[in-house]
């Protein structure tokens, strides 16, 4: 009886992976900054769209770089990257913005704009997407209230706490419903009930069909999530890379869908 | 007013505070401000100057001054009668004035005081002709024969060539005026490159933060190139006050010597319609300088 519900469960997952389609693909991706070693080596992975992923690793592993890779902060120094189907190694630059409009980073120093309110802050995306100030309004409103900083309006960084910062951060980062969320760190300056609500808040986008990427040290956080998958980085490599995260279940690399930017 | 009542008004706040006031400004709009009023002053020099140029080849052209040399006054009065009967039946002369007795005395007394009246004083006589325009060089030999004949010992001499060395100099001075006016439009954008260069760097931090959410190169660049074309406005028009304030306090004092040559450089009317010009061609050249540098910064970037 146990293994009949183990095998409709594996099929169901199965078929229910396989028409996901992938949205980030490395293939032997490397990133070396300047003469010296690589920072990253030979990384190979898939992740399809609406997964919940959580990426570990020791400090100086190179978590930090890859989530740099997938927020187009950075292009690989070699190897193949596909977000959203294309491959962006080769992009012309001038598209870059179409793509970075999709994703949404907490960075783990929150690079708020220190002469910006709060309010300001979190409407950035918004207002680089070009919506006008009518159509801001009322989803940075309520997305202050969710994160708790609905008092906090026209408050500058320089005046938040660093639990505040890192809240104003992750309100800027899903504000715009972005297809990928890539976050590092994200709950490290919150309390734990703040970071439950943080990970509600993360477990809603990924609802909604939002690729979620964290960085994280923090393992219980990790198992508050039944259905996310992890990624281990070891200097600068990917462990395990034939395990289930190099191609995700039922879902083979290629051929991938083409993107929407 | 909520931020939401205007919202094309609310647009364009958040689109300036984007950039922290002050950053960008800084010493810009007065250094902009000393250019333009600099800039202007040429400008209104240069103006002047091919004003009066012009002003003096219309005064200069076809006129001439005969000159005729008799000790015997009443012969001399009677030989420029003469003459100036003979100049008057030709066609290339338009005109013939015999510079009255009372006005070559006034242009002597500063140096011979009473005496300039004197009667015994073996003073030239003096006839102005036009030639008309279109008067050939075989008209003016014409001319000088028909001179010769009543007296060989009279001179004419053409207006122009006595004053072609101060018409020289009026054209230098207007062609230094607008090589003034072009270095002084290209400092400015130099200025203004300097300074994009200046805020592109201290406001790197924002920028790649914009960057990194989507912002693309051209509404990056904007941000600076309005911030640049404010400057270069208050600059601009403050330059352009003080520099027309400058220009009409000389010109006052210009015209208060009195002196025929130095009246001729006045301001047309014309000039006061090119000069608010000059600042609002240096808004456009700061706009597009700051654009252009910004562009070239981030295109260095991811």
């Amino acid at each position: 009886m146990d293994s009949k519900r183990a095998v409709r469960t594996a099929v169901f997952w199965g078929v229910s992976l396989s028409l996901m389609s992938t949205i980030i693909q490395f293939e032997n991706v490397g990133l070396r900054y300047g003469p010296g070693a690589e920072t990253l080596s030979d990384i190979s992975f898939s992740l399809v769209t609406g997964g919940f992923y959580f990426l570990t690793g020791t400090s100086g592993a190179g978590k930090t770089s890859l989530l740099k890779l997938l927020y187009l902060a950075q292009r690989p120094s070699r190897g193949v990257l596909r977000l959203f189907g294309e491959d962006v190694v080769m992009l012309h630059r001038s598209r870059l913005p179409g793509f970075r409009r999709r994703i949404g980073v907490v960075f783990q120093d929150f690079r708020l704009v220190p002469h910006l309110s709060t309010y300001d802050n979190i409407a950035l995306p918004l207002r680089v997407a070009g919506l006008g100030e009518d159509r801001i309004a009322e989803p940075v409103r309520e997305m202050m209230e969710w994160v708790g900083l609905g008092d906090r309006a026209d408050a500058r960084p320089a005046t938040l706490s660093g639990g505040e910062q890192q809240r104003v951060a992750i309100a800027r980062a899903v504000i715009g419903r972005p297809d990928i969320l890539v976050a590092d760190e994200p709950t490290g300056n919150v309390d734990p009930d703040m970071a439950q609500r943080l990970i509600g808040l993360f477990e809603a986008l990924n609802r909604l069909g939002t690729t979620i990427v964290i960085a994280t040290h923090d393992l219980p956080l990790i198992s508050t999530i039944a259905h996310a998958q992890m990624m281990r980085l070891d200097k600068g490599r990917l462990i395990d890379p034939t395990g289930s995260l190099r191609y995700p279940p039922g879902h083979a690399p290629a051929p991938v869908e083409e993107g929407r930017a | 007013m909520s931020r939401v009542d205007n919202p094309r008004r609310a647009a364009a706040a958040a689109r300036n505070r984007l950039l922290p006031e002050g950053r960008v400004g800084g010493p810009m709009p007065w250094v902009i401000a000393i250019m333009m009023f600099l800039t202007i002053l040429a400008a209104a020099a240069g103006l002047g100057l091919a004003n009066g140029l012009w002003t003096l080849r219309g005064e200069l052209a076809g006129r001439s001054t005969v000159q005729l040399v008799e000790a015997d006054r009443v012969v001399r009065d009677a030989l420029a009668q003469r003459i100036a009967t003979r100049l008057r039946a030709l066609p290339a002369v338009a005109a013939v004035d015999i510079v009255p007795q009372s006005a070559l005395a006034d242009q002597l007394r500063p140096w011979l005081g009473e005496a300039a009246d004197g009667t015994d004083l073996p003073v030239p006589a003096l006839i102005d002709i036009s030639v008309r325009p279109e008067a050939s060089a075989q008209a003016m030999a014409e001319i000088r024969t028909a001179l010769n004949r009543i007296a060989p010992q009279t001179r004419i001499e053409a207006h122009a060539a006595y004053l072609a060395p101060v018409e020289r100099l009026m054209r230098s001075l207007m062609w230094l005026a607008a090589l003034l006016v072009a270095l002084m439009l290209v400092a400015t954008g130099a200025v203004v490159m300097l300074a994009a260069r200046g805020a592109h760097a201290a406001n790197r931090a924002t920028i790649d933060i914009l960057h990194l959410m989507g912002a693309t190169d051209v509404q990056v660049a904007r941000l600076f190139q309005r911030r640049t074309a404010l400057d270069a406005l208050f600059g601009g028009a403050l330059g352009l006050v003080t520099a027309a304030g400058a220009i009409m306090l000389l010109g006052d004092r210009l015209a208060a010597t009195g002196s025929e040559l130095t009246g001729l450089v006045h301001l047309p009317g014309w000039a006061w319609v090119i000069l608010p010009l000059i600042p609002v061609g240096a808004v456009l050249l700061a706009m597009l300088t700051a654009r252009t540098t910004v562009r070239r910064a981030l295109e260095r970037s991811l």
